[in-house]
């Protein structure tokens, strides 16, 4: 029998369902994975004990003849973002460091209520703001990946979801929760050679995810397959009146309506992704990801989104100036960290405490948030940022006129080293040049691995969608799946 | 145009006020989340997840408060936008959980609308006048810092938090203090009427932010204004405007300029004091709240909301003045406030329909009794009073009785005091306590007759054209029938008798 770590979502559900093995097995194969994977740092806590009642409830309810669910037998990770009852959530950061919420995200309850159990609390970039994985205030978390040069330097495993990408690459976990924000979900499956789906804006309730950028953030599942993310996905999503943005509407039975052929359907390519300077290896890979949906039966046309180049500075006005709001609460008044200095006032305590509890990116974004909102500066920057969302909300109404999918790169580059951008904020933010178009346009938006470089890395290749259709984006991705034939993992290292 | 006027050393000086009234909307639940907004609980007792911020937790239109302040908005005749939205007023406060106020700044839910203060002589009003009201927003209220619990720390109480005010903002039109008390008098009935506030100024359902400035008469520009905030009573308005007008004058005069600048109001001196000033102002880097979607009203929620509207006060006082016929005086003081014009509405409604006659032939009856015959009565009999009592129905067989003829206006105040302390029935106390006047005509025509008999001179003067003296044979008959009879009938039978 094949390991059991081996097996994707849909494997463990249906064996566990058929009898094949047990969900406690399951678990125990899961954890014990992940317990030998602490080089890693893919986890900030652990809790075998919650996959293993999960496993242990599955097991009896199976027992007992009852309908299994979704996700029954499944354990997952968590990224750290999601409130989780009685589990520590901290976003990364110092200033939660410690924090126990009393109450349980929307989505992990859905999740838990469809069978699945969790194996621990994903690392992620701090807030989720960062590209690399690198701003936690756990430490850095290693790409299990490496590059095929003989050397051992560690890669950055994509980020914010940098746990999740990690932990299902290197088969610790069979899928986990990502959330996206700008590409949070897209960039870390493409770094790692896994898939993940951002859906479109208020799929999934946002109630209880650590807010970074509320007219952004949305989570998403990352799996190994396309049919991994379609169930999981349906397992997250749907309507929830605690999210007044949440979208009132059924959720599809994405994953049994799963069809690869593109008979009849448009891929449109939008030419402002074919950017001067663009990683040669990440353009032969969207032709050949051009040549499997023609192969798939779709027919390619060329589309124009000409608002993409302001994207990237539009996104970097919004989001940072929804998070220097969103981030406020954390003022060591009612919980985490409270730096109370030698008589210090309640200004003083403020400011400690956020000085002590915020890592530098989170700093420089409150800061730019901060600064784009002031008097005399918002109409120049966040109303014009506003302005611009919108055009290119309008550029993607318009090219979904002439198509019924968008095919781009995920990533101009691949997973590049850690460190390498530490200390160059800008060459970070231009990873999600790709990504962030869709982000602000609340689109539905994939990243399914490609292949592999030179380097022996894996590329993402990302389909775009137009709004309430991830069908259309689940099935363009199946077929790329189906082509790429994308069998290569991780040599493990850790 | 009112004619206060303050005498400065260089001149004569008139006021320019505005008010930002922040009226608390009645409603069970606060306005993005479900926790209880009852007034008077344990500190801390009635706070969400939501209300504490913490991570992850989104607000939820309360439709509740919108439609308050909708129904608000239609009683002062404004503009309801069917698109509004909700901002965020971002500053750090330990009473402020999420480090932003949830507000509307750029579209408000309510637009331009208007009240009208009632000419007061008396107060310097010569006629009405119309105030404007530039918007209504709706927001969420802070909680409350304690700082008298700890030797070195304040306490936080977020009851509060998170429950939905409604700021009503006037346009600057008030040129007297008495002005300015007319107008929050004026709004608070609106708002009690319409049932979207309690307008209780002490417990702080009311509170008004004054802006204050002077100018020369005749200037036409306006002077340099001074925000004097949370001011709870509209005696304190009015001494806060008194205070503040004061001061700009005398640093005016003495060569100082005004700095724009808010200020706080000290009850216990009756005057203000600098907060801050606008150099070291908070920006409050409004913005959109990216939780929330606008807020889309459709017409059939605009139609119920004004369905439900009741009868408004200044249509309730043509009514009663027109339709019922009442005084001026009588038609203000009972539509001042909702509990007296519900009281005589109800009792109006029973007397008419026991007496079978239309209420605008009973109402002035009605109304005297509801506004200085009853009250007086409650008034004298004190503690011993028990107004439960006071039913309307009760209310209405004693003035049913009175208008009959059964008793007399003596009668009906004493009957009504036995039913204050006791809760029996007026009939019941009239027939057992010989409370009723006697119209039996043969006992009066007995007793007319012997005092005839006995005044043989003063019936000749009368007959001989002294009119007057019909005055003295009615006392004399009351007299000797022990104040009993009924005042009517004497006159009849002794116009006849005399001739």
């Amino acid at each position: 029998m094949t390991e059991l770590t081996e097996l994707g979502v849909k494997a463990i559900r249906d064996g566990v369902a058929a009898g094949d093995f047990s969900a406690v097995e399951v678990a125990e194969a899961f954890n014990a994975a992940v317990a030998e994977a602490a080089g890693l740092n893919a986890f900030i806590v652990t809790t075998p004990d919650h996959a293993l009642e999960a496993a242990k409830k599955v097991d009896a309810d199976r027992a007992a003849g009852k309908e299994p669910g979704k996700m029954a037998g499944v354990p997952i990770g968590m990224k750290d973002l999601f409130a989780t009852k009685g589990v520590q959530t901290t976003a990364a950061s110092h200033i939660l460091e410690g924090f126990k919420p009393e109450y349980e995200s929307t989505v992990s309850q859905k999740l838990w209520d469809a069978g699945a159990g969790m194996l621990g609390k994903l690392n992620l970039d701090q807030f989720a703001m960062g590209s690399s994985n690198e701003t936690s205030y756990f430490g850095d978390v290693a790409n299990p990946w490496r590059r095929n040069d003989g050397g051992n330097a560690k890669l950055a495993p994509g980020g914010s979801s940098g746990g999740s990408s990690a932990a299902v690459a290197a088969r610790i976990a069979p899928a986990a929760t990502g959330t996206d924000t700008g590409g949070s979900i897209r960039q870390p499956a493409a770094f790692t050679g896994i898939s993940g789906i951002k859906p479109t804006y208020g799929r999934c309730s946002r109630w209880g995810i650590v807010a970074f950028a509320s007219s952004l953030d949305q989570a998403g599942p990352m799996a190994r397959s396309v049919e991994d993310c379609a169930i999981m996905l349906e397992a997250m999503a749907g309507f929830d009146p605690k999210d007044s943005t949440s979208l009132q509407l059924d959720v599809p039975a994405w994953a049994a309506n799963l069809n690869a052929d593109l008979k009849g359907k448009k891929v449109g390519i939008p030419r402002e992704y074919r950017m001067d300077g663009t990683d040669e290896e990440i353009l032969k890979s969207w032709d050949d990801g051009i040549a499997w949906l023609k192969d798939a039966g779709a027919d390619v046309v060329d589309i124009s989104l000409p608002h993409t180049k302001y994207a990237l500075p539009a996104y970097y006005i919004v989001a940072p100036a929804e998070a220097s709001s969103n981030l406020a609460r954390y003022d060591g008044v009612r919980y985490g960290l409270r730096d109370l200095p030698e008589k210090a006032g309640l200004q003083d305590m403020y400011a400690a405490t956020r000085a002590a509890g915020f890592g530098d990116e989170v700093k420089r974004r409150i800061l730019i948030g901060t600064y784009v909102l002031s008097a005399g500066f918002y109409d120049a920057y966040y109303t014009q940022a506003m302005k611009v969302r919108t055009l290119i909300q309008r550029d993607f109404t318009e090219a979904f006129a002439k198509c019924d999918v968008i095919l781009a790169p995920t990533t101009p580059t691949a997973a590049f080293a850690l460190g390498d951008k530490l200390d160059d904020p800008l060459a970070m933010y231009l990873n999600d040049v790709f990504s962030v178009p869709a982000s602000l346009a609340g689109l539905p938006a994939m990243s399914v691995p490609a292949g592999l470089n030179k380097d022996g890395l894996p590329l993402g290749l990302q389909i775009v969608g137009p709004a309430f259709d991830e069908q259309g984006v689940l099935n363009a991705g199946l077929a790329i799946e189906q082509r790429a034939g994308f069998t290569a993992k991780p040599e493990k290292w850790w | 145009m009112s004619n206060y006027r303050i005498h400065g050393a260089t001149g004569e000086w008139e006021v320019v006020i505005g008010l930002e009234v922040h009226a608390q909307v009645t409603s069970k639940a606060k306005l993005f989340s479900s926790a209880s907004t009852e007034f008077g609980a344990e500190p801390n007792a009635q706070v969400s997840l939501i209300d504490a911020a913490m991570p992850g937790m989104l607000p939820v239109p309360n439709r509740e408060c919108i439609r308050q302040a909708v129904r608000t908005g239609m009683a002062i005749e404004a503009e309801v936008n069917k698109w509004s939205r909700f901002d965020r007023k971002n500053y750090f406060y330990a009473d402020l959980p999420q480090g932003y106020q949830i507000s509307q700044l750029y579209h408000p839910l309510v637009g331009e609308g208007q009240l009208v203060i009632e000419a007061d002589e008396k107060a310097g009003i010569p006629e009405d006048k119309v105030i404007r009201i530039e918007r209504i927003h709706v927001e969420q209220d802070a909680g409350k810092l304690m700082h008298d619990q700890h030797p070195t720390m304040s306490y936080v109480d977020l009851n509060r938090t998170g429950v939905a005010l409604m700021e009503i903002v006037s346009r600057p039109d008030m040129t007297s203090p008495a002005e300015a008390g007319a107008y929050i008098r004026k709004l608070r009935s609106i708002l009690r009427y319409v049932g979207s506030c309690d307008g209780n100024m002490e417990e702080g359902s009311m509170r008004a932010d004054v802006n204050v400035s002077v100018r020369k008469v005749g200037d036409t520009e306006l002077g340099t204004r001074t925000e004097t905030k949370n001011v709870n009573s509209v005696r304190f308005v009015m001494q806060a405007i008194e205070h503040e007008v004061q001061r700009q004058i005398d640093v005016i005069e003495d060569g100082g300029k005004i700095v724009q600048e808010t200020r706080l109001f000290d009850p216990n001196t009756g005057t203000t004091r600098s907060m801050r000033s606008k150099e070291d102002a908070h920006d409050y880097r409004y913005f959109p709240d990216p939780d929330l979607l606008p807020l889309e009203l459709d017409d059939a929620f605009l139609e119920a909301c004004r369905a439900s509207l009741p009868e408004l006060p200044d249509a309730k006082r043509a009514r009663y003045t027109g339709d019922l016929g009442l005084s001026d005086y009588n038609a203000r003081e009972l539509t001042a406030e909702v509990e007296t014009f519900a009281r005589f509405e109800t009792l109006l409604a029973a007397t008419a329909k026991g007496i079978g006659k239309p209420e605008k032939d009973v109402a002035t009856q009605v109304a005297n009794w509801s506004l200085s015959v009853a009250p007086g009565v409650i008034k004298a009999l004190g503690d011993e009073a028990d107004v439960a009592n006071a039913t309307a129905e009760r209310q209405a067989s004693i003035l049913d009785m009175q208008a009959k003829g059964e008793i007399s206006g003596g009668q009906a105040k004493e009957i009504f005091e036995i039913v204050l302390k006791t809760g029996r029935d007026p009939e019941e106390i009239a027939d057992s306590e010989g409370l009723k006047q006697v119209s039996d005509t043969g006992a009066i025509e007995e007793a007319i007759d012997a005092i005839m008999a006995a005044n043989t001179d003063k019936v000749e003067e009368y007959r001989s054209g002294k009119d007057k003296l019909f005055g003295f044979f009615v006392g004399q008959t009351m007299k000797a029938m022990q104040g009993k009879a009924n005042p009517a009938v004497v006159n009849q039978i002794l116009k006849d008798r005399l001739g």
